[in-house]
C-alpha cells in the first residue's frame, strides 16, 4: 500500500515572517509530499487539532521570534497528551544552536537552522518514514 | 569626414580584436551575469549621448526635483545621515539602558523595537503572547512602560523612530502623554511612527484590523498630527520588509511606492490636502547585497516619487515631492555560519545605502541570523557608519556614483520597470485591490522562489554556506531573553490596573468605542484620553477589534 | 474492528486515520465501508464548488458558523490539486476556517486531487461516508469547478452550491456551456464589487431559460458577501428550503438512488476488471497479445472475444 505522505507546515505565536515557511511548503510539494499550510498565528492547540484531522506524519514548525523554547515543546507536548506521539515534529526558524539540545530533549527531532538545502529535510523526511 | 571613429564604432572594433583575443583563451566565469535581484548585467556600459536638456529633466540637481541626485542641496557635506539603530527587549528598563548606551556612543536618533504582542495590541498577560513576551522587543503594555522607556532621555532632544503599525495610534499617544510629563511640547517632537499597514498585509504580517479601518487610523493621524505634532513623520512607507519576503529591487520600490500612491489617494479622499500632510510622508529601504543595484534603486525610487506627486496628485510645495528615506542593511543577506563575515556584508551594505543618498540608516550586527544583537555586536555595526562616514570620503561630494555609464543605465532601467508595476496596480484598481487579488503576493512569492532555488543549486553564492563552508563551534555571547520575564510584566500590569482609576478608564473606553463605531470622528484625542488614564494597549486594541474585526489573510502560494 | 468502534466514538485520531486508509487504497478499506454503511445515511451533504478566487473557503467558514449556532456537527472536506509533475500539493482552504479548529463539533480534512480528474478525488465519496457514520449532521465538500470536467461534485451531494464573483469574465461563458447544471442554487459572492447585479440577472436569464426546457421551478440565485458575512442567513436559509423541498417531493430520495446506483455500477465494474485481470493474466500477456495482432494473427475484437471464451468455458459459467 503506497502511502502518501502528509506533512503539516505551521508558525505557532505571533511571529509574521512566513518567507521560509512558504518555500519549504513548496519545496516539499515539489518533492511529492502532500502538505497542509495553515499560515501565520497558529496557537499550539490549534496546530495539534489540525495535525491530528489531517493524519500527518510530520508537523514542521517555523518561528523566527525566539519564542521557540516555549512554543516547540508545546506542540509536542499537546500531541502526547492526544495519543499521537507518533507525529513526528521538526522546527526551523530563526534558532541558536546552543538551544537545539534542549528542544531535541523535549521532542523535536530536527532543527533545520537558516541555509538549510531542501535535500536535507526530505532526507530527513524519507529516512524516519523507513523506520 | 571626420578621422575620429564613433564611439559605438570602437566597440565593435575593440570586441573583435582586444577582447576576442582574451576570450579564444580564457572564457568568462558564467554564460550570464546577473544583478542581486537576477537582471542581465552587460560586460561594458558606455556613454548613452545623454543631451544637457535630458540630464537636467532626469537627473538634475539635488535638492531639486526630480531629485534623482538627492533630496538636500549639501547632503551629508551639511549633515552625516542619522545613525539610528533599532534596538529594544525584555523590559523598559533594559531597553531604556541600551538606548542611553548607543546615545552616548554616538548615536544620533532612536530607533525602538516592541514585542510582537505589544505590536499586535495584545498585553502581556493575554494568552496569545505566550513566549513572545520581550523577545523582538520591548514589551510595553501600558504608559507606565513608556514612561520607564524614555526615563532620563529628553524628547526635545532627541528624535524617536518606533517601527509600530497596527496600534501606530496608541504607541504615538503614549510618546506624546510621556513628552508632556517631561515638559516638552507637542509642537518640539520629532520622530517618526512606520505606520504602514499595507506592507504588513503583504510582508510583515504584524496586522491586526482589515483595510478600510486601518486607513481611517492613518487618516486620523496624518490629520492630527498636521495640526497638533507638525515636526511628525507620520508614515514610513516600507520596501524593506518586501525585499526581505524575496522582492526584487524592482519589486522593492514600485509595490511600496504603490503603497504611498494608495495613502496619499486615501487621504485626499477624506478632505485632506496633499500639501498638508505629504511632506511629512517617509520612506524605509532595504540595503542589499548588490552595490551598484541598490545605488541605482535609490536614485530610481527618488524620482519616480517626484513624478507621482507632481504629476499625479498635484503636488506643489517642494517638500511634498521629495522621498526622504530611512534604510536597513538586509537582514536576510546575513549569514548564521561564520558570523563574523557579516560585518563585512553590512559594510558593503553601508556604502550602497549613502552612495545611495539615505536620510538615516540601520546597520544590522553580526549575530543578526542567531539572535538580537549582543552590546559588543551593536557596536561594530555602530561603527561601521561611522567609519564610512569619517574615513572613506565618500560623504565629501554628493551622488558620487552619477554619470556612471552602469549606474544611469540601470537607475533607467529600474525607473522604467518600477512605472511598469505601478502602472500595472493602477489598473487594477489599486494597491488594496492587488493585495485582495493576490497579486503583489504571487509576485513577492515567485522571486523568492527562484532566489532560493538559485542558491539551492549552487548558481548564487552565499559565502560561508553553500561555498567556503568551515566546521563550526556554535558562537558564543549571544543575547538571551529571561524567559521569566513574562512573569515580571504581568506582575507590573496587575500594579497598574490596581493603582488606576477604573471608573475613569472605562468611561474612556466607552468613549472610543463610541468614536470608532463613528466613521467620521478623529480617534487620535479619544486615544489619548484613554492612554493617559492609563488604559492599556490590549484593552484599547481589543476595543478597537471589537468594532472593526479581525484581518484574515489569504495564502499566496 | 477497532477503527470502525473509534470511527463511531467519535474519536477524532480514529476518523482520520480511516480516512487516511481509504485515501490510500488500504486492504481494509472494504471491509470498513461495509461495516459502516449501516451508520450512514444521516448526514447531509453540500457542496461548494466555483472558480478560483470566488470565496469558497471563507463562504465555507460562514456555513460553519451557522450551523453550529444550530447546534448541529459539521465535517469539511477540502479538495485541491495534485501537482502534476510532482504529485505532491498543497492544501491551504483550511486556513479560512482555522478559528474552527478548536471546536470539537468542526473537522476539517484537506484532501488532495490524486490525480483525479474530476473536481474531487477518489477516496472523496468514502470519506463522506465515514464522517456520516461519525454522526456530522452536515458534510460540506469545497471543490474547483471551472470546466465541464469538475462536476462529480453533483454524485456526492445532496445539495451543490456554485459560487461566481463578479468580473471573472470569460468564466462565465465557460460557465454557460454546461457547468450551469451543476448548481442547485448560485451564490454571487463579493457583491460589493462592480457588476454582481449584472452578473445576478445574467445568471438568472440563463437558469430560466434552462428551466423553461425542463419545467423546473427556477434554482435561487442570492447575493452575499462572506468577507463581510452578509446574505449568509438567507443563502442557509435557501439551503436548507432546497433540503426539505427535495424531501417533501421525493426529488431528495431518487437523487440518493441515483448515487448508490452509480457507485454499484462503478464497484461491480472495477471488481468485473480486477478479477478479469487477474483471471487473464492481462499484465504479463497484454504483451504477446500486441504482438500477435501486429504480426496478423488475430485482430483486437477477435483476441479478446476468444479469450473471454475461453474464460466462461473454463469456469463453466455458462
Amino acid at each position: 500500500m503506497a502511502k502518501t505522505v502528509r506533512i503539516l507546515v505551521a508558525k505557532p505565536g505571533l511571529d509574521g515572517h512566513d518567507r521560509g515557511a512558504k518555500y519549504i511548503a513548496r519545496a516539499l510539494k515539489d518533492a511529492g509530499y502532500e502538505v497542509i499550510y495553515t499560515g501565520i498565528r497558529q496557537t499550539p492547540e490549534s496546530i495539534v487539532v489540525t495535525a491530528i484531522q489531517e493524519d500527518v506524519d510530520f508537523v514542521g514548525l517555523s518561528l523566527l521570534s525566539g519564542a521557540h523554547n516555549e512554543l516547540f515543546p508545546k506542540v509536542v507536548e499537546l500531541l502526547r497528551e492526544k495519543d499521537a506521539s507518533d507525529i513526528i515534529v521538526f522546527g526551523g526558524g530563526v534558532i541558536p544552536t546552543e538551544d537545539i539540545p534542549f528542544l531535541k530533549e523535549k521532542g523535536i527531532e530536527a532543527v533545520f537552522t537558516q541555509g538549510t538545502p531542501i535535500k536535507e529535510i526530505t532526507d530527513f523526511i524519507e529516512k524516519r518514514l523507513e523506520k | 569626414m571626420s578621422e575620429y571613429k564613433t564611439i559605438n564604432e570602437k566597440k565593435a572594433d575593440w570586441e573583435e580584436s582586444t577582447l576576442k583575443k582574451v576570450l579564444d583563451r580564457f572564457p568568462e566565469q558564467q554564460e550570464e551575469f546577473v544583478t542581486g535581484s537576477g537582471h542581465p548585467v552587460e560586460r561594458l556600459y558606455l556613454p548613452s549621448g545623454i543631451s544637457e536638456e535630458e540630464y537636467i529633466k532626469k537627473i538634475g540637481f539635488p535638492g531639486e526635483y526630480p531629485y534623482t541626485r538627492g533630496v538636500q542641496p549639501t547632503m551629508y557635506r551639511g549633515r552625516f545621515w542619522t545613525m539610528r539603530q533599532y534596538a529594544g527587549f525584555g523590559t523598559a528598563e533594559e531597553s531604556n539602558q541600551r538606548y542611553k548606551y548607543l546615545l552616548e556612543q554616538g548615536q544620533t536618533g532612536l530607533s525602538i523595537a516592541f514585542d510582537l504582542p505589544t505590536q499586535i495590541g495584545y498585553d502581556s498577560d493575554d494568552s496569545m503572547s505566550e513566549g513572545e513576551v520581550g523577545k523582538v522587543g520591548v514589551a510595553i503594555d501600558s504608559l507606565k512602560d513608556m514612561e520607564i522607556l524614555f526615563e532620563g532621555i529628553p524628547l526635545d532632544k532627541v528624535s524617536t523612530s518606533m517601527t509600530i503599525n497596527a496600534p501606530a495610534a496608541v504607541l504615538l499617544a503614549m510618546y506624546i502623554a510621556v513628552a508632556e510629563k517631561q515638559g516638552v511640547a507637542r509642537d518640539k517632537l520629532r520622530g517618526t511612527i512606520q505606520n504602514d499597514i499595507l506592507k504588513e498585509y503583504i510582508a510583515r504580517g504584524t496586522y491586526i484590523f482589515p483595510p478600510a479601518p486601518s486607513m481611517r487610523l492613518i487618516n486620523n493621524i496624518f490629520e492630527f498630527c498636521s495640526k497638533e505634532v507638525p515636526k511628525w513623520n507620520t508614515i514610513s512607507i516600507s520596501g524593506y520588509h518586501i525585499r526581505e519576503a524575496g522582492s526584487t529591487a524592482v519589486q522593492e520600490i514600485a509595490f511600496t511606492i504603490a503603497d504611498g500612491i494608495e495613502y496619499v489617494r486615501n487621504a485626499i479622499g477624506v478632505g485632506l490636502d496633499v500639501d498638508s500632510f505629504a511632506g511629512r510622508l517617509s520612506f524605509f529601504f532595504n540595503a542589499h547585497n548588490d552595490l551598484l543595484e541598490e545605488v541605482a534603486k535609490y536614485r530610481a525610487a527618488r524620482r519616480i516619487w517626484a513624478r507621482v506627486m507632481k504629476e499625479k496628485f498635484n503636488a506643489k510645495k517642494e517638500k511634498s515631492m521629495m522621498m526622504r528615506f530611512h534604510t536597513q542593511t538586509g537582514g536576510s543577506t546575513l549569514t548564521a555560519q561564520q558570523p563574523d563575515n557579516n560585518i563585512v556584508r553590512v559594510a558593503i551594505q553601508t556604502l550602497s545605502a549613502t552612495l545611495g543618498g539615505t536620510q538615516s540608516l540601520h546597520t544590522n550586527s553580526r549575530d543578526e541570523a542567531l539572535a538580537l544583537p549582543s552590546q559588543e555586536s551593536v557596536m561594530i555595526a555602530l561603527r561601521t557608519q561611522q567609519i564610512v562616514a569619517n574615513e572613506s570620503g565618500v560623504i565629501s561630494t554628493i551622488d558620487p556614483l552619477a554619470g556612471s555609464y552602469y549606474i544611469e543605465a540601470i537607475t533607467d532601467r529600474i525607473a522604467s520597470e518600477a512605472w511598469d508595476y505601478i502602472e500595472k496596480i493602477e489598473t487594477m484598481g489599486g494597491m488594496v485591490k492587488a493585495i485582495e487579488k493576490g497579486y503583489v503576493q504571487k509576485e513577492i512569492q515567485d522571486s523568492a522562489y527562484r532566489y532560493q532555488r538559485d542558491v539551492e543549486d549552487g548558481n548564487r553564492i552565499v559565502v560561508g554556506v553553500n561555498k567556503f563552508t568551515v566546521e563550526e563551534e556554535p558562537p558564543k555571547g549571544l543575547l538571551k531573553v529571561d524567559p521569566s520575564l513574562r512573569t515580571v510584566q504581568v506582575e507590573k500590569l496587575a500594579r497598574v490596573k490596581g493603582e488606576r482609576n477604573n471608573v475613569a478608564v472605562t468611561a474612556s473606553l466607552k468613549a472610543l468605542k463610541k468614536g470608532a463605531e463613528s466613521e467620521d470622528e478623529n480617534l487620535m484625542p479619544l486615544i489619548l484620553d484613554a492612554v493617559k488614564k492609563y488604559a492599556t494597549l490590549g484593552e484599547i486594541s481589543g476595543i478597537l477589534r471589537e468594532v472593526f474585526g479581525e484581518f484574515q489573510e489569504s495564502i499566496v502560494l | 474492528m477497532d477503527l470502525v468502534d473509534k470511527v463511531q466514538s467519535g474519536s477524532i485520531r480514529g476518523i482520520a486515520r480511516t480516512i487516511s486508509l481509504i485515501e490510500n487504497n488500504s486492504p481494509q478499506k472494504e471491509d470498513i465501508i461495509d461495516e459502516l454503511y449501516p451508520h450512514t445515511g444521516n448526514a447531509m451533504v453540500w457542496g461548494i464548488t466555483g472558480p478560483p478566487g470566488a470565496g469558497k473557503s471563507t463562504l465555507v467558514d460562514c456555513l460553519i458558523k451557522r450551523e453550529r449556532k444550530q447546534g448541529r456537527r459539521v465535517a469539511v472536506i477540502a479538495i485541491d490539486p495534485s501537482s502534476p509533475h510532482s504529485g505532491g500539493a498543497i492544501l491551504g482552504d483550511r486556513v479560512r476556517m482555522q478559528k474552527h479548529s478548536t471546536d470539537e463539533g468542526v473537522y476539517i480534512r484537506s484532501m488532495a486531487s490524486r490525480g483525479h480528474l474530476g473536481g474531487v478525488s477518489v477516496a472523496t465519496g468514502d470519506a463522506v461516508k465515514i464522517l456520516d457514520a461519525a454522526r456530522y449532521d452536515t458534510i460540506i465538500i469545497e471543490t474547483i469547478g471551472v470546466g465541464q470536467t469538475e462536476v462529480e461534485i453533483i454524485e456526492l451531494c445532496d445539495i451543490v452550491l456554485l459560487v461566481l464573483v463578479p468580473g471573472m469574465g470569460d468564466e462565465i461563458q465557460a460557465m454557460k456551456a454546461g457547468v450551469m447544471e451543476v448548481g442547485d442554487i448560485f451564490v454571487i459572492n463579493k457583491k460589493n464589487r462592480d457588476g454582481a447585479d449584472r452578473l445576478k440577472t445574467e445568471v438568472e436569464y440563463v437558469l430560466g431559460i434552462k428551466n423553461a426546457l425542463t419545467g423546473e421551478e427556477p434554482n435561487p440565485v442570492l447575493l452575499a458577501s462572506s468577507k463581510l458575512d452578509e446574505g449568509i442567513d438567507e443563502l442557509v436559509e435557501a439551503i436548507h428550503d432546497y433540503l426539505k423541498k427535495a424531501q417533501a417531493t421525493g426529488r431528495f430520495e431518487e437523487k440518493r438512488r441515483v448515487r448508490i446506483e452509480k457507485e454499484v455500477l462503478k464497484i461491480f465494474s472495477s471488481k468485473v476488471h480486477e478479477l478479469l485481470n487477474i483471471h487473464l493474466n492481462i499484465e504479463n500477456n497484454l504483451g504477446e497479445w500486441i504482438s500477435s495482432i501486429l504480426n496478423g494473427e488475430t485482430a483486437p475484437y477477435k483476441l479478446i472475444k476468444s479469450k473471454l471464451n475461453r474464460f466462461v468455458k473454463e469456469n463453466e459459467i455458462i
